[in-house]
């Protein structure tokens, strides 16, 4: 499986997640510069986490708007699995290609540490490998993670299973305790919680590897 | 010519950065200020001598990159 992790300025978790990436794919993945326009064909994109441009403006704003996301929304748009973690969740928006938007959490304080996230959806090619309804522990990290979407929008991504991932309580102030979302396709996943950093026991705890474990098996 | 462009949540969107502005106004003793907005204050030097053009562009800069509009609304003074 190929797959390529795209590196903007401010990235902090493009290693951590090109390392998972390798762990369970067995494949470097390749790291592309915000400022490439093209890359070779492959199987997954990644966006990692991090706070590009320093969060200038809104978190992913000037990202989303780079010469790379032009062929990354081309792909995605092309049925390309697609998974933005984090800042890169906040890309994907910004980008349109996930709906709503993710604010300053609600409290205004930013929010570091484990946290329990139910499966909401085991059907996707993310989550083939979770069970449904399964509870797992993932890290969070972010200051803006507060996901908003209009009510019409907020019904349809429910009915139609795009809510993947859930916290078990609210962390952000996230409507409908949202963690995580596709694309009507689902075949782009936008997520706060960070998978990457939970492939090896030797970190804590191995909940993570099974997303990516996920996509290798939807890919074949 | 110079463009003024203010950034301001939509009605219904929550905004925590509003709120805690509003109650640390209150614990200073200011009353009746009855709700606080944050929002974001944009100004770019032009080079267009049309209005019309100008405001098009700014428009278009504006939807394209300066608001989000699934959360924000914007508007635009030229002078």
């Amino acid at each position: 499986m190929k797959s390529a992790v795209i590196v903007f300025p401010g990235s902090n978790c493009d290693r951590d997640m090109a390392v998972a990436i390798e762990q369970v794919t067995g494949s470097k993945p390749l790291m592309v510069w915000h400022q490439e326009h093209d890359f070779p064909s492959v199987d997954f994109i990644a966006l990692p986490g991090g706070f590009s441009y320093g969060d200038y403006l809104r978190c992913g704003a000037i990202s989303a708007r780079s010469h790379v996301m032009d062929a990354v929304v081309k792909r995605a748009e092309a049925g390309v699995p697609t998974l933005g973690v984090c800042n890169g969740f906040q890309i994907l928006t910004e980008a349109g290609l996930l709906r709503g938007a993710l604010m300053r959490n609600a409290q205004l304080k930013f929010v570091c540490r484990d946290v329990t996230l139910k499966v909401e959806n085991a059907d996707t090619s993310f989550t083939n490998s979770y069970n449904a309804d399964q509870e797992i522990t993932i890290p969070v990290a972010h200051h803006d993670g507060n996901y908003f979407v209009d009510d019409e929008t907020l019904a349809r991504l429910e009915g139609d299973g795009q809510v993947v991932f859930r916290y078990s309580e609210n962390i952000n102030g996230s409507r409908n305790n949202i963690a995580g979302v596709t694309n009507a396709k689902g075949n782009i996943l936008g997520m706060m919680p960070h998978p990457e950093r939970l492939v090896d026991p030797a970190l804590g705890g191995k909940d993570g590897r099974a997303l990516f474990e996920s996509v290798l098996a939807s890919i074949g | 010519m110079k463009a003024r462009i203010h950034v301001t949540l939509k009605n219904g969107v929550l905004d925590p950065q509003g709120k805690a502005i509003e109650h640390s106004l209150a614990n200073l003793g200011f009353m009746g200020v009855e709700a606080a907005r944050q929002g974001k204050y944009i100004e770019l030097d032009l080079a267009h001598s049309n209005r019309d053009t100008a405001m098009a562009d700014v428009e278009a800069m504006c939807k394209k990159l300066i608001a989000n509009t699934v959360i924000e609304n914007y508007t635009i003074e030229l002078e």
